[in-house]
């Protein structure tokens, strides 16, 4: 293969208690990708990227970026070397704005968060980069409202507004739709669709047309373990696929 | 100026600008701080008093109000910094200044130490580690009777004049000059910190803690930092009261100092600074017209007074008077 891989997971496991919420997962996610992670609840989609991103530690097994072992480093460690998540659940700065948000997330990037003694206008580069990734996501216009104040589907796009500002080149979406009616989500994933090509990108979601819409690889997770890995035509008609799916209640 | 009406999609350069700015209410109130030389001069060493109370109050703001970080035991800062610039007269040296300055590296340097711990815990068992680092160093003085006097207090203290010129005279216009002066240079450090990218951070910190990592922070550092500026305002305050008295007293380390501050900080409005002072100004000076009428329970009007912000007004007296203002001048 001539494509660079950025990501790597060799076969991470993870147990809790008897439960094993991830089984030897494997993945490998190379520049620019846009990989979709699918499965029915409880398959270990959020552990999976817990595990990533260092909310949680493996019991076994290594986590590569760019060739080098993060197994071990702390979650902001990970972020400072361009790998960073979103949450499921707004996890944002309710009493902050988007501007103020984004430009914090750019400070600390930069090293700068820890200035106590310069104002906050006079960051203007910070400020002014925030601004342009609000731009891009279409949340100018509200960019010194009080994030609280906001319309949830414009709280999603926050939360992918502060993962850019650490200029991740690995991005993992956990649920970047989660709870945005149906209009919308097809807004939002076309966002995340005009996101630069360095950007790989590994999102969770439960919308399989978004999936097979935005998603040039498909990983199924079933029970904290790698069911399938293919593009997304070997996945719409494996028949393994189908029976996880079909033996499943659809909600 | 070009300074059309502010809109939703305004420059954000601009709107942060402003965030920073001076407003005419912050001016006029400053001024009227200077009230009490002209008008009201037999309320001179209450208003010494207020100034102290409203410095100590900021250095807890700053850690509660801004960053999050609730605190019972902030009292062992002010009093540690009382104690430094007290044993510094003591021995000799009463020169102010350097006084305060003495006491802000000797709390600060406690704060640091401390700081380790704080960052460790959170929520409940913080409020009983800031409690408990507050009832050792009570019991430490309470012990060290050859250093501090233990509870009869820290005799010999003489401050020499402000500047080699202003004496601190009986009816307290040295002292509340003093004390105004230090509050405000105090202030003015405090507010370039919260208006600044590591105050926001803070904000960060307090308004989503599990966020921070997310964006690449190592806000324990941050936490760590605050506390220790925190620490050292404490300690000035505290040294504030050692020379505008003359003495110190075991109640500069007591638990009820660390909790009536707290109540100070609720009734005038956390993370807004002036809160800190608004609070200690009410907080003071009912507590003097209350004593006036029944000396024993004048708690009993704080504890009312307390309940009825808390449930009617949820961000301080502060926050209260803030949000009219700010309706009224919308249409």
């Amino acid at each position: 293969m001539s494509e660079q891989i950025v990501l790597k997971t060799e076969a991470i496991s993870k147990k809790f208690g008897l439960l094993e919420v991830a089984r030897e997962v494997s993945l490998e996610l190379p520049r620019g990708a846009r990989h979709a992670l699918i499965g029915p609840n409880g398959a270990g989609k959020t552990t999976l990227i817990n595990l990533i991103t260092g909310q949680l530690t493996p019991d076994s097994g290594r986590i590569l970026l760019d060739g080098a072992d993060i197994t071990r480093l702390p979650p902001a460690a990970r972020v400072r070397r361009g790998l960073t998540r979103t949450f499921q659940i707004n996890t944002l700065f309710p009493d902050l704005t988007p501007i103020e948000s984004v430009t914090l997330a750019i400070c600390e990037r930069e090293g700068k968060a820890g200035q106590f003694w310069r104002s906050l206008a006079s960051h203007r580069e910070a400020i002014d980069e925030a601004f342009g990734i609000l731009s891009q996501l279409r949340l100018a216009e509200v960019a010194t409202r009080t994030t609280r104040t906001l319309p949830y589907g414009q709280q999603r796009l926050l939360e992918i507004a502060l993962a850019l500002a650490t200029k991740p080149k690995v991005l993992l979406l956990d649920e970047p739709a989660a709870g945005v009616p149906r209009d919308e989500s097809a807004m939002l994933f076309s966002v995340i669709a005009a996101l630069p090509d360095d950007i790989s990108v590994l999102f969770i979601e439960h919308d399989m047309n978004l999936v097979f819409q935005f998603a040039s690889r498909i990983t199924v997770l079933v029970a904290g373990g790698v069911l399938l890995e293919a593009e997304p035509d070997v996945i719409r008609t494996d028949p393994r696929v189908r029976e996880v799916y079909l033996g499943h209640d659809h909600d | 100026m070009s300074d059309a009406t502010p809109t939703a999609a305004e420059n954000p350069r601009r709107w942060l600008r402003r965030q920073g700015r001076w407003s005419v209410v912050e001016i006029v109130f400053w001024a009227a701080a200077l009230l009490p030389f002209f008008f009201f001069p037999t309320y001179l060493p209450l208003a010494s008093q207020v100034a102290i109370a409203a410095l100590f109050a900021i250095s807890v703001d700053l850690i509660l109000g801004y960053a999050g970080i609730i605190t019972l035991g902030h009292a062992m800062f002010f009093g540690i910094g009382a104690y430094a610039a007290g044993l510094l007269s003591v021995y000799g040296w009463g020169e102010p200044i350097t006084g305060l300055l003495f006491a802000a590296a000797v709390a600060g340097l406690v704060g640091f130490v401390a700081s380790f711990l704080i960052v460790r815990v959170q929520h409940l068992a913080l409020i009983m580690v800031t409690l408990g680092l507050g009832f050792l160093t009570y019991e430490l003085a309470n012990a060290m009777t050859w250093l501090t006097g233990g509870t009869d207090g820290l005799r010999g203290v003489r401050i020499w004049p402000v500047f080699n010129y202003f004496r601190f005279d009986l009816w307290g216009y040295t002292a509340y000059g003093y004390s105004l002066a230090v509050l405000f240079i105090c202030f003015l450090l405090s507010r370039v910190i919260v208006k600044s990218s590591f105050g926001l951070a803070l904000r960060g910190i307090r308004e989503n803690v599990k966020r921070m990592p997310a964006i690449g922070s190592d806000y324990k550092w941050h936490l760590q930092k605050i506390y220790v500026i925190s620490a050292a305002l404490a300690g000035v305050a505290g040294a504030l009261l050692t020379q505008t008295t003359s003495t110190v007293a075991m109640e500069v380390l007591s638990f009820q100092r660390s909790a009536d501050v707290v109540v100070m900080l609720i009734l005038g409005g956390t993370g807004r600074l002036y809160g800190a002072i608004v609070g200690a100004i009410i907080f003071l000076l009912v507590r003097d017209q209350l004593a006036g009428v029944n000396p024993q329970y004048w708690y009993f009007g704080i504890g009312l007074l307390l309940m009825v912000v808390v449930l009617f007004m949820p961000r301080g007296i502060l926050g209260m008077l803030t949000s009219l203002t700010t309706k009224r001048s919308r249409p």
